[in-house]
């Protein structure tokens, strides 16, 4: 099978931090990009300053959580304050495919950077800006992030339980929306382009993009006149449908029945306790009207029985089940995870090893080739002698003149 | 004006796990027709709908995931159907599909099946678990998938159980992929030439928006767990949701460098408006996040706390934008559809449905770009919408044969 050669031969040209922007490049990295990550050590790109590290020692090459955005990619250093170091990047971008970025409007411009210049050493290049707020209007300007947009965006008013305040994800979710549109519209951009010849330049903002994963919500609202909220996890047209405690220390189990004949399969499963021939439970309705009851039946059951024995016994009858999977679970219970190679281990030569994970599909004809994520400026001598022609003296110079950084 | 992808054809057979795969791509400008058994497809009968109205023709849900979509009815469980999918396929390059793994194989109409048709076509299949594996029979939904993928257990109070969240992520985080993949397929094909089978997993999908759960156990050896609306930061609990007079808002004490700046102007604020001058003179910047200690994070964010009460989500939203300090107020639906900035862009669409006699507004633009525009082309099809387009107009079927087609449940 062939490996890694979707992208094979497009180069991408990197100035994204974070999440959302790297996500991008990643899965185009895993795939056949040379995705070359521009940082420099001033400036590291700020994931690299997030933890866990690799045995609890901070390092701009240790975080755990840098590799599983910036797999197979390439990290050269520049210090862009300086003139030379611009006009480096912009040589680069003049041997590039696709530029991608995640400042907020207007500062690619004020370094000289911006989408006009870059046309000026690349006429067809692509240049995708993904932000919070778009390149326009009146938050273009404000600085966020994804951990607190979430509560913007309407996502916070959707968690938690109608009786309390709203939870909040710890960690910025709505960085999970904007990768995928932003991917899409890349990936069509660079068809766009073989068909016309064409670059264009791409602003793609969280703002714009979560709504699409509110839908239904946001048309109750816009044509109904109605604000939908929290529930917990129950849901209006399945029963059970919600979260069990399980037998040790905060094991839970997630069931959902959706139909009569998955009810039976439930009760089943339980092993046909008593309490289930009750008739209130015998309908959806039914058990809707006695959920507590219900609900306070089954947890009566599953706090004495392990997780993954509760939902091999669901499965087994054909009712939709999971244990709620925490970091253990995930990498090194589930086999189904495990059957599709989602984490993988590669070496690393400051943490040892470091866990890179999967893009979420696979193709019959062509696999990925995910590389261990890059150390702080690995590449920039690589970069500088084999891609932009620079000679070894005048890296030299350069270098020793802090271009980069 | 051209789109990004008008050249290219999908034929959408999927349910809730595929509806905004497809919706993406004919967003993009790709002609996309979904097709649905006849009578209506059992997604039409997925609320809310419009004016409560419980009709299939009515589901704002299905409006929602299946504008910018044609749609054709078609029976492919009966071999007359399964026949016309043949002949639809040949014109087609990508079909979406989320039937349990080996269902179109049982048919004749997998992948294999229809490549031997249209070697170009791409099958993008987007189920609970994959195509292969110990799991791969199993069924999945909303809640399941966020279980498995890791999301529920990182999410609630810490005193009750983990929680999903309740507009619901998962089939749209699947959709959404699967809208990546078909394209890296279709990229592929022009160096590859020919097609592939995709076979996109939800749990797999799920597995992605969790941040910090992979490295708290490789790293650390330890499970990153829920802590309501607080963040765990090394070793300190750092408070992220304050009521105030008339909501919550979103907002995390800043030290370090990228949050000490956003802290020093909001105690700039809270200092103009008279209080928290024990803030005044802290070096917030100057804070490194391991050097916080837990009495000194619970004693700032006392008078933040107090500030914040005093004052409503929409008076501190305007002081973040004048005095630059990060703050979100949570916003309910209808302040998202009211927001200003998304008002400034224009993006909400409205369209006419003569249908119900009365326009419906949508979100819309996903991206914005210098050669192409995104478009809200057209709403969600009604039942078998455009059989005349596609089977008389485009495949030549004569009427007669339609009615016979329509008489007989196949179309």
């Amino acid at each position: 099978m062939a490996r890694g050669k979707i992208f094979e031969g497009v180069r991408v040209v990197d100035f994204s931090w974070i999440f959302t922007g790297p996500l991008v490049t990643k899965f185009l990295a895993d795939y056949g990009a040379e995705v070359i990550k521009i940082e420099s050590p001033t400036r590291p790109d700020d994931v690299r300053s997030i933890g866990p590290y690799r045995d609890n020692q901070p390092g701009v090459n240790r975080s755990g959580v840098f590799p599983l955005y910036n797999s197979s990619k390439y990290s050269m250093c520049l210090d862009l304050g300086k003139t030379e170091a611009v006009e480096i990047a912009k040589t680069l971008v003049g041997m590039s495919d696709v530029v991608v970025e995640s400042f907020r409007a207007g500062v690619m411009d004020k370094l000289g950077l911006g989408y006009g210049e870059l046309c000026k050493v690349k006429a067809d290049i692509i240049m995708l800006s993904c932000t919070i707020y778009g390149q326009t209007g009146p938050s273009s300007m404000q600085a966020s992030l994804g951990m607190f947009f979430q509560s913007e965006g309407g996502v916070v008013e959707f968690i938690g339980w109608p009786d309390r305040a709203p939870v909040v994800v710890p960690n910025p979710y709505t960085d999970y929306h904007a990768p995928w549109l932003a991917l899409s519209t890349l990936i069509s951009a660079l068809d766009f382009r073989h068909r016309t010849g064409r670059g264009q330049r791409i602003d793609v903002s969280q703002i714009e993009s979560t709504p699409h994963f509110l839908g239904p919500a946001l048309m109750d609202y816009l044509a109904n006149g109605r604000e939908q909220g929290r529930t917990g996890n129950r849901c209006d047209y399945a029963a059970p449908h919600g979260v069990f405690r399980c037998r040790g220390e905060d094991r839970w189990c997630a069931v959902a029945v959706f139909n009569d004949k998955e009810w039976t399969g439930f009760c089943k499963a339980l092993g046909n306790p008593l309490w289930t021939r009750d008739e209130r439970f015998s309908t959806l309705m039914g058990r809707k009207k006695n959920e507590e009851e219900l609900e306070r039946n089954i947890e009566e059951y599953t706090t004495n029985q392990r997780a993954e024995d509760v939902v091999k016994a669901m499965r087994r009858e054909g009712v939709a089940a999971s244990v709620v999977q925490n970091g253990r679970d995930l990498t090194e219970e589930d086999e189904q995870l495990r059957f599709r190679k989602t984490f993988i281990e590669t070496e690393h030569p400051e943490m040892g090893n470091s866990v890179v994970q999967q893009a979420p599909f696979r193709f019959s004809g062509v696999s990925s080739d995910l590389r261990r994520p890059p150390c702080l400026g690995e590449h920039t001598e690589h970069v500088c002698t084999r891609i932009l022609g620079i000679s070894d003296d005048e890296f030299v110079k350069l270098s020793s003149a802090g271009v980069f950084g | 004006m051209e789109s990004m992808l008008s050249p290219y054809r999908v034929l959408d057979l999927s349910d809730e796990k595929g509806l905004l795969c497809g919706r993406i791509l004919g967003d993009l400008g790709a002609d996309v027709i979904k097709v649905e058994k006849p009578g209506g497809d059992r997604t039409r009968n997925i609320g809310p709908f419009y004016k409560d109205d419980p009709h299939p023709e009515k589901s704002l849900y299905w409006d929602f995931y299946n504008y910018n979509k044609r749609g054709i009815t078609l029976d492919i469980e009966r071999k007359d159907g399964r026949k016309i999918l043949r002949q639809l396929v040949a014109r087609f390059d990508l079909v979406i599909e989320s039937f349990p793994p080996g269902y179109l194989d049982s048919l004749g109409a997998g992948y294999e099946t229809l490549k031997e048709i249209n070697p170009n076509l791409i099958m993008t299949s987007i189920t609970p678990f994959g195509q292969d594996g110990p799991s791969k029979d199993d069924k999945t939904s909303d809640l399941l998938a966020a279980a498995g993928g890791g999301l529920v257990y990182i999410l609630g109070d810490e005193d009750r159980p983990p929680v999903r969240i309740t507009a619901e992520q998962s089939y749209c985080q699947a959709g959404a992929q699967g809208a990546v993949a078909s394209l890296m397929a279709l990229y592929y094909r022009r160096t590859a030439g020919e097609g592939q089978h995709v076979d996109v997993s939800v749990q797999e999908c799920m597995t992605w928006p969790l941040s910090y759960t992979i490295p708290f156990w490789d790293c650390l050896g330890q499970v990153w767990g829920r802590a309501g609306s607080f963040q765990k930061r090394a070793g300190v609990k750092m408070k992220l949701l304050f009521p105030c007079k008339d909501g919550y808002v979103n907002y995390r004490l800043g030290v370090a460098a990228l949050y000490g700046r956003s802290q020093k102007n909001l105690v700039e604020f809270m200092n103009q408006r008279g209080c928290g001058f024990e803030l005044k003179d802290i070096d917030w910047a100057g804070i490194g996040i391991e050097a916080l200690t837990q009495e000194e994070h619970d004693r700032w964010v006392k008078p933040v706390e107090e500030f914040f009460m005093r004052h409503t989500r929409e008076e501190l939203y305007e002081a973040s934008l004048e005095y630059n300090f990060m703050l979100s107020p949570v916003n309910s639906p209808r302040e998202v559809c009211e927001h200003r900035q998304l008002a400034a862009r224009d993006y909400w669409v409205s369209l006419e449905h003569p249908h119900l006699g009365e326009s419906v507004t949508y979100p819309g633009a996903f991206y914005r770009s210098t050669e192409t525009e995104w478009k809200l082309r057209l709403r969600a099809p009604r039942i078998g919408e455009h059989n005349r387009e596609i089977y008389q107009d485009e495949l030549g079927f004569p009427s007669a044969k339609m009615e016979q087609l329509k008489q007989a449940g196949i179309i």
